[in-house]
């Protein structure tokens, strides 16, 4: 461990721009581990609540939402400075989006069958 | 960081963790952080496909996948939640011993993210083993009472339902809604034990020194592998345990 890497891991709570690692602090991952846990409180508790077809809207926003909060501050993603990380995880949803959005087109437009 | 010519010379000698076909560790790190991505994005892929089975089939069969839907037990998969969840922050944990070096630190957290796995694999293994008893892995014989899964016990929700949609139940609808069930969250678990040997590995290594706060690409990858698999499973249990239970 160089004195140069310790620094770096020292004031990187105050600077994270000035390092290329972002060492995540134990209050903020503690903070988003929270805010899993009440997401995960709340899409139970809205199950037992009749919405109508918006049960699946209401579940589904709440898992995108945790979904969110784990890539951005559990991956780093907010974090990094490589710009290739975000195109590759835009281009992930984007191609699940095609995978979807296609095949439902079709499914769901057969009416003679 | 290390962008500087002579810090790169000086860290080339002095980080045996440094490939020589990589120019500096930033590149080592960057180029292995994006290979992983490049994965996890196939990876996408892949549980997408039987994501979208699971659509079309909800689609068409939608009365029988809300009744089959209702023979998951909500508590045990919203334990599983909590347990991925915090098997996450544990792995965070990891990530950021290894970042500052601190050794022991970083085997516990490990070790917990293995016993917060192992725990997640206990829980599914019990479901797993309470559907197998009542057969609803298979419905092939369901005329035959004795080997295989009751239709009835889905008609008391089927009775909520109105009339016109009621009669299109099916025990072949349920079924493939259990297929689907076992196949995703099946595949999930897999990825679930390779995760647990993984880290098994990479905590074996820890103990022994290997990471530190110039090299832990290792304990990152795996790390975003881990969740990965929690974001997965922050899909799939909504969708096979909640969505459907108001009906």
């Amino acid at each position: 461990m160089s004195d140069h890497n310790s620094a770096s891991g020292h004031t990187s709570e105050q600077t994270p721009e000035h390092v290329s690692e972002h060492i995540s602090s134990v209050g903020s991952s503690v903070t988003i581990w929270l805010a899993l846990l009440a997401g995960t409180g709340i899409t139970v508790a809205a199950a037992f609540i009749n919405l109508g077809p918006f049960n699946t809207i209401v579940a589904l926003t709440i898992a995108t939402i945790k979904a969110m909060l784990v890539v951005l501050f559990f991956m780093h993603v907010k974090y990094t400075h490589e710009k290739m990380t975000g195109l590759v995880v835009a281009s992930a949803i984007f191609w699940l989006f095609i995978l979807l959005a296609l095949s439902m087109a079709d499914y769901t437009t057969r009416l003679w069958r | 960081m290390h962008t500087s010519q002579a810090a790169v010379d000086e860290h080339a000698h002095e980080n045996p963790a440094l490939l020589h076909h990589f120019a500096t560790e930033e590149q080592q790190k960057n180029a292995a952080s994006l290979g992983m991505w490049v994965f996890l994005a196939q990876e996408v892929m892949f549980f997408g496909g039987m994501f979208c089975a699971y659509l079309v089939y909800r689609y068409k069969y939608f009365a029988d996948f809300g009744s089959a839907s209702q023979q998951l037990d909500i508590r045990l998969g919203a334990i599983n939640t909590v347990v991925l969840i915090c098997s996450s922050l544990t792995v965070v944990l990891a990530v950021r011993a290894a970042q500052l070096g601190k050794r022991m630190a970083l085997v516990f957290w490990l070790v917990a993210t293995i016993f917060l796995g192992l725990v997640f694999l206990g829980i599914k293994a019990d479901e797993y083993a309470e559907k197998f008893e009542k057969h609803h892995e298979k419905f092939e014989n369901h005329h035959d009472p004795g080997a295989s899964f009751s239709y009835h016990e889905l008609l008391p929700s089927q009775e909520k339902l109105p009339e016109a949609e009621r009669q299109y139940a099916d025990p072949h609808h349920a079924e493939m809604y259990f297929s689907l069930y076992f196949a995703m969250t099946g595949m999930h678990a897999l990825h679930m034990i390779i995760g647990v040997g993984l880290f098994g590995f990479l905590a074996y290594k820890a103990w022994r020194g290997k990471y530190g706060p110039d090299y832990y690409t290792p304990i990152e990858n795996a790390g975003l592998y881990w969740h990965f698999v929690d974001i997965v499973w922050i899909y799939l249990f909504p969708l096979l345990y909640l969505i459907d239970r108001h009906r």
